[in-house]
């Protein structure tokens, strides 16, 4: 190039660059319709409840990182309760205290984490009941069942054969099953293999996971042995369509890496249906592997207050060769994220995510199609149904990156679509688009209260969204997610109200409140506590020597611990302070805090006993007190503990009170 | 009508037998802070509540300003009322079998004076544990009196105190009406 080309070039892009600047800031960035003028003018007094007052609904809210689930009323998006379910929780002691520890219990030992991503309540007759929320735990695959009485996780039971359990909890009409499925296909059975061999050793499971109709608890019923697909979401039949659950799957093309090219080339994935009631048949026939497994299953007792943790050893297995009938797989385009049933259990909505247009199936079609045997192929002794022949329609050109669909109960689908960051209604039936609405912004889940049951209560519809960037105050780089929530009674979807969630809200359910306040427990009756280390009477308060085990049976009532001088601790010793709150009262914990506990404090409901750990490292004597605001003379709620040194004399000795003698 | 006074008078006893199932009297504490109120009832041989902690919960709020906790063991009423009333039902049974006017007369003046007893004696208690405060109490609100009302409605600092009968409370008042009943009804009878 010669020198005077490069300086007109130079001078040309300079040019250029003025031109385009002067054109900009004439034009201004476009008006993307963020700001509130957006909204309709009575939108305030359609959300406001008033003070005393309470919502309508109680919605829960999954914290994905966080591993909690996250209670808020709607329509105010006023936030109840933080319930911790995979995740450590110090403000409650939840994993810190004796009681809760076995509940986060794995094959994998104490796993104090997990990525909480689908809420799901019970269901009587394809209508939630009130009685259980579940949650999946993605990460170490688990699902936990939370006793909606309490609000308190009561059961986690581990998933073998698994990783990645994303296709979960997902129940079925009845809560017979709640499902789990691998997102990771994983060497069946597990073992050191070269990650290239994916194809031939690497396999999918998908698991039932019956539920006990009285008690709740779980049980890993069957898996189902797979090609190792990637199984990413699922939704139980119901209806018509009941004793079947669908599977989305990506990555049919079975590769370990660059999955977002290498796992994108097939121009249609599969949904994996599965007949469950066969699979009982199959099971009562014993055509079932008993196959070595090793997961945790851990239960909470009310009674005792207490979990248990038992570690079990073998689960029964179906080869779909095995068990013809058992499961099929309806081709649909491309990388279908979410699988959604309708309240008629006829349409089947597959969100294709990488697809323009998006598949609906009918299960009246695919009932045909089986009927015909009008197989396009067979993968593993699955057949593979042919598009056309099981498709109810397609919604045309919808919106970019379709995600997940509820329902409203009268006929009509809300799709979420990532990409364009919007929620598009359109018509089951005609599959025709109706109306669309913003998010704010890249919505994943959306929610309608019964959205995904039989019967929908479609009044509002939240948006779960990924990104807010300039939705709220500033926090520094890590923004919380958001909610928004839509009036979805009328022909348009109407915003109203925009509120921070915690973690990562990924799914979310709701449930009319007068479904679950009536049943909300008040407090735990001290005569039903069978905890084995209580104190129901502050007149046995004790402390009791075993070797370098301290075992405080202590009670607290408003204002004070039974005992609160306590003497004869000696360094090297191992204190359990078990705590028996004495109270019968609504709404009165009582706190412990012990300076230089290594774990938490303890947070004991009226009723309940809890066991707080504690080794004294220096001789000294050490402060304890009551962490919850109880009583007028809260502050007054502390006491002492005096550490000798460990081979000394002081005799174990406590009291509460000057008339009670201590050394 | 032969049998209306012995009728009347079998009401009569029924009535004062329900003091064996229900309460005779309720106090009733009303606060913001306590949307579902602390609700304790008497009966003739213990005290309990809207819930199995009332009784707790009332002593907990009572041990602030010092008050004495209410121990129903150390209350002998509790012990003795249910031998009264028992033996009130079987003079009442007497006096409904000899059917004399002096008999419907006698056993419903006996109940007044017993009624009128009653009430002293719970309102020596209420005063006692009203004003017999602990000298080490943890706060101290000088001129306030802790006494619930004996009937009727009062302001107790920060709550609002009820005291009203019971449905054994009814029950009794409603005998007195009976054997008065009966006793009108055969001295009617007597005067044809």
């Amino acid at each position: 190039m010669k020198y005077h080309q490069l300086i007109k070039s130079i001078i040309a892009l300079a040019l250029l660059g003025a031109g385009s600047t002067i054109f900009t800031g004439c034009e201004g960035p476009p008006d993307m319709g963020n700001s509130s003028a957006a909204l309709a003018d009575d939108v305030a007094s359609q959300v406001y409840v008033p003070p005393g007052e309470y919502d309508e609904f109680y919605a829960f809210m999954s914290g994905g990182f966080s591993g909690q689930v996250s209670v808020y009323g709607l329509p105010s998006g006023r936030m109840l309760k933080v319930i911790p379910v995979f995740s450590l929780d110090a403000e409650k002691g939840y994993g810190f205290n004796e009681e809760t520890k076995p509940l986060l219990e794995t094959s994998h030992g104490f796993i104090p984490w997990d990525d909480a991503h689908h809420p799901e309540l019970s269901q009587t007759d394809g209508e939630t009941d009130g009685r259980w929320l579940f949650i999946n735990g993605n990460n170490t695959p688990r699902i936990a069942r939370i006793d909606l009485t309490t609000f308190e996780t009561a059961e986690i039971i581990e998933i073998p054969n698994s990783g990645g359990n994303h296709s979960s909890p997902f129940t079925t009409e009845n809560t017979e099953y709640v499902v789990a499925g691998t997102r990771f296909g994983v060497p069946y059975p597990q073992q050191d293999v070269s990650i290239d061999s994916y194809a031939e050793k690497f396999k999918g499971t998908l698991s039932f996971i019956s539920v006990d109709p009285e008690e709740g608890h779980m049980d890993v019923a069957f898996q189902v042995l797979l090609p190792a697909f990637n199984y990413d979401l699922a939704h139980s039949g119901k209806g018509k369509s009941h004793g079947w659950t669908f599977f989305t799957t990506y990555n049919t093309e079975e590769k370990s890496t660059l999955l977002e090219v290498n796992a994108s080339q097939n121009d249609k994935d599969f949904i994996a249906a599965i007949n469950w009631k066969k699979a009982e048949e199959y099971i009562k026939q014993g055509k079932y592997r008993e196959m070595p497994a090793k997961y945790a299953h851990n239960i909470y007792n009310e009674k005792t207050h207490t979990a248990t943790s038992e570690m079990k050893d073998k689960v029964k297995v179906l080869i779909p060769e095995e068990c013809p009938g058992l499961v099929y797989f309806l081709p649909t385009p491309k990388s279908p994220h979410g699988v959604d049933v309708d309240p008629s259990g006829e349409y089947i909505v597959g969100n294709g995510k990488l697809s323009a247009d998006m598949a609906v199936h009918s299960f009246t079609k695919i009932q045909e199609a089986i009927a015909n045997e009008s197989f396009e192929t067979t993968i593993d002794g699955v057949p593979v149904l042919k598009y056309e022949e099981i498709l109810a329609g397609i919604v045309e050109k919808p919106g970019l990156g379709p995600l997940h669909t509820e329902f409203d109960g009268k006929g009509n689908a809300y799709t979420t679509y990532f990409i364009s960051s919007e929620i598009v209604k359109w018509d089951i039936e005609t599959q025709q688009v109706l109306d669309r609405i913003p998010t704010y912004y890249s919505v994943g889940h959306l929610m309608i209260p019964g959205g995904d049951s039989r019967k929908p209560d479609g009044k509002y519809m939240v948006a779960l969204n990924k990104i807010t960037k300039d939705r709220y105050l500033p926090t520094g780089p890590e923004l919380n997610h958001s909610a928004q929530l839509y009036d979805i009674s009328g022909d348009k979807m109407k915003l109203l109200l925009d509120f921070p969630t915690i973690g990562e809200p990924h799914y979310a359910q709701a449930i009319a409140a007068d479904k679950v306040m009536p049943n909300s427990k008040k407090f735990y009756p001290i005569e039903e506590n069978e905890h084995p280390y209580r104190t129901v009477r502050e007149k046995d308060a004790r402390v009791e020597r075993e070797g370098k085990d301290v075992h405080i049976y202590m009670t607290s009532i408003r204002s004070h611990f039974a005992p609160d001088n306590i003497e004869g601790i000696k360094v090297g010793d191992r204190v359990y302070f078990h705590l028996t709150n004495l109270e019968q009262d609504w709404d009165v914990p009582h706190g412990l805090a012990v300076l230089g506990a290594q774990n938490a404090e303890l947070l004991v409901m009226p009723g309940q006993t809890e066991t707080l750990v504690w080794e004294p490292k220096a001789e000294g004597v050490y402060p304890f007190y009551c962490t919850d605001f109880c009583s007028a003379l809260h502050q007054e709620m502390q006491g002492y503990l005096r550490v000798s040194p460990a081979n000394s004399q002081v005799a174990l000795d406590w009291r509460l009170g000057y008339d009670e003698p201590v050394q | 009508m032969k049998q209306l006074p012995r009728r009347l008078m079998l009401l009569g006893i029924v009535c004062l037998m329900s003091l064996f199932v229900f309460p005779m009297w309720q106090i009733i504490l009303y606060a913001p802070q306590y949307p579902d109120g602390v609700e304790m009832h008497i009966y003739i041989d213990k005290i309990g509540g809207s819930s199995p902690g009332t009784l707790q919960n009332v002593n907990i709020l009572n041990h602030y300003v010092g008050m004495q906790y209410i121990e129903p063991d150390d209350i002998p009423e509790l012990q003795y009322f249910p031998y009264i009333i028992g033996a009130m039902g079987l003079l009442g049974l007497i006096a409904l079998a000899i059917n004399k006017k002096w008999g419907y007369l006698s056993w419903t003046i006996v109940l007044v004076v017993l009624g009128i007893l009653g009430m002293y004696d719970f309102y020596l208690w209420e005063y006692d544990y009203g004003h017999n405060l602990s000298d080490t109490a943890p706060i101290k609100i000088p001129g306030a009196s802790f006494q619930p009302p004996l009937i009727g409605r009062k302001q107790i600092i920060n709550f609002i105190a009820d005291s009203w009968p019971h449905i054994g409370g009814i029950g009794f008042g409603l005998s007195m009406f009976f054997g008065s009943a009966a006793w009108w009804s055969r001295k009617k009878q007597l005067s044809k």
